[in-house]
């Protein structure tokens, strides 16, 4: 199982605490991982990823193993470490104020 | 006894204020969605339990949520009242609410490009719900104003919304600029004598009206004059910040223009300007009293760069003539050092006699009158920035 570590605001809107573990067939990718995470919390289609173009929010970044992925192409492979379950997968909110 | 049930959406939640016919002690109930943003709640006129709520945030997007007892509970639209809110397994449904500019070849002209603040083209983007107005007639029908501008409508309670194209589409679409606070549809207006006739407003393009329930519009702005753009009467492009209508005088529209406050008696098709005695005609709010048709009220504001009531004094102005002829209302309210601003969503009355009015601060203060605005007191205070403020009268 893949465990996905998500921003408080969505836990809530999720209605889950603490991480959240879904299962992927196939490649382990930020599409992949993404798409299973929203066929099993639907409320959370568009708050990750745009709606319409599917690109991750701006203010949105995705972290593994201590590297921010979020550049990363969607369909590259994500660190062994994730595909086993050792490491979470991270969506952080960027902290914004002062 | 009636009751009043105010809603108000702020910048870091939603609150439901409750109160007896007398309207001097309230209930305060929140914060709903703490956190996000609630720009807008309303409910619907034939269903008052039915509530639906624009819940945003500048790092997750846009959720609609609806109520269907008042605002106690509350869910994402996708998952109907009665049905499990949990998949089989056990485990959350519903889902956020997409909002997809139509580019269909149906609409025959889709249009992907708005003007930029340099004067440049630049691409529609979907950014946020300004205003929800539910149908007269059916609680599952609701028009959503957006930024960037455009109408959305649903028919199923707000599980799918589709856009009004012919709004987008009429042609002016290209010309329509946004203003410092973004390119919002942020008014939508309902005639109850003509369903089908419907008016919108966005700034900084204008009003606009359909007559055929949203499949085609046209801009109606003439004798609107906004000296802050290259043709100060041209056709689309003026700031409009808010209209009002009374709902047995649909003809007769009300507004607040970026500067200039402006009546219509022919349902758009001309206006003029009814400023008169105000101490500045710039603002955001502007209502009409439910029970009498030319009275008006307006929250003057010191100029476009100077966001504060005028010498730190916080007014309501009336107009008990449909404008010109203005009246101070102060009692009860701030009159030194008051440096909020009132916001175009955040005035509201309810349908008692004599009249409540509300309306909610940046600072966070939700005033509410129950004599019709001749006296005044904090219904709430204290509470984050208030985005937006609407009214339900309930038997």
């Amino acid at each position: 199982m893949i465990r996905v570590v998500l921003p408080a605001h969505l836990r809530t809107l999720a209605g889950v605490n603490g991480d959240v573990q879904v299962s992927v067939e196939g490649p382990v990718t930020q599409r992949s991982v993404l798409d299973a995470l929203e066929a099993r919390y639907p409320m959370l289609r568009g708050t990750i990823r745009d709606h319409a173009t599917c690109q991750r929010r701006p203010f949105l970044r995705f972290f593994a193993c201590e590297e921010d992925l979020s550049l990363q192409p969607p369909d590259a492979p994500l660190p062994e470490a994730v595909a086993t379950g050792a490491e979470p997968f991270f969506i952080i909110g960027a902290i914004a104020g002062g | 006894m009636s009751t009043v049930r105010v809603l108000v959406g702020t910048r870091k939640g939603a609150f439901i204020l409750t109160s007896d016919g007398k309207r001097q002690k309230w209930d305060v109930s929140g914060p709903h969605f703490a956190g996000w943003e609630i720009y807008h709640m309303k409910g619907s006129p034939v269903d008052p339990n039915r509530l639906y709520a624009s819940q945003t945030s500048g790092w997750f997007g846009q959720i609609i949520q609806r109520s269907d007892d008042g605002g106690q509970t509350w869910h994402q639209p996708g998952t109907p009242p009665g049905e499990p809110t949990t998949t089989p397994d056990g485990m959350p449904k519903g889902e956020s609410n997409k909002f997809v500019y139509d580019t269909s070849a149906e609409t025959g002209k889709p249009l992907t490009t708005h003007q930029w603040y340099d004067g440049t083209q630049h691409p529609w983007e979907f950014k946020r719900v300004w205003h929800l107005e539910p149908s007269l007639s059916d609680p599952d029908t609701v028009y959503a104003g957006v930024e960037d501008a455009a109408m959305f409508r649903t028919n199923d309670g707000g599980k799918t919304w589709h856009e009004l194209a012919g709004l987008r589409g009429h042609g002016s679409g290209p010309q329509w600029s946004p203003g410092a606070g973004g390119m919002g549809l942020h008014t939508i207006l309902i005639d109850p004598a003509s369903p089908k006739r419907m008016f919108a407003a966005i700034s900084a393009a204008g009003t606009f009206r359909t007559d055929d329930g949203g499949k085609t519009w046209k801009p109606v702005n003439c004798g609107l004059h906004s000296s802050y753009i290259p043709n100060p009467t041209a056709e689309v492009g003026h700031c409009v910040h808010r209209i009002a209508m009374h709902p047995s005088r649909p003809k007769v529209l009300f507004m607040q223009k970026h500067w200039d406050v402006m009546r219509s008696d022919d349902a758009g098709e001309s206006w003029r300007e009814v400023s008169g005695n105000l101490p500045t005609d710039f603002g955001f709010v502007i209502d009409v009293h439910a029970h009498q048709p030319e009275t008006i009220y307006v929250v003057p504001i010191k100029s476009d760069s100077e966001h504060f009531p005028p010498e730190g004094k916080l007014r309501v102005y009336r107009s008990r003539t449909g404008g010109n002829e203005w009246e101070a209302l102060t009692k009860g309210l701030p009159q030194r050092d008051c440096y909020v601003n009132v916001l175009r969503d955040a005035m509201a009355v309810d349908s008692l006699d004599p009249c409540g009015v509300y309306f909610g601060t940046t600072g966070g203060q939700v005033y509410a009158s129950a004599d019709a605005g001749e006296t005044w007191a904090p219904a709430v205070r204290d509470l984050p920035g208030v985005l937006s403020v609407e009214v339900q009268t309930l038997p």
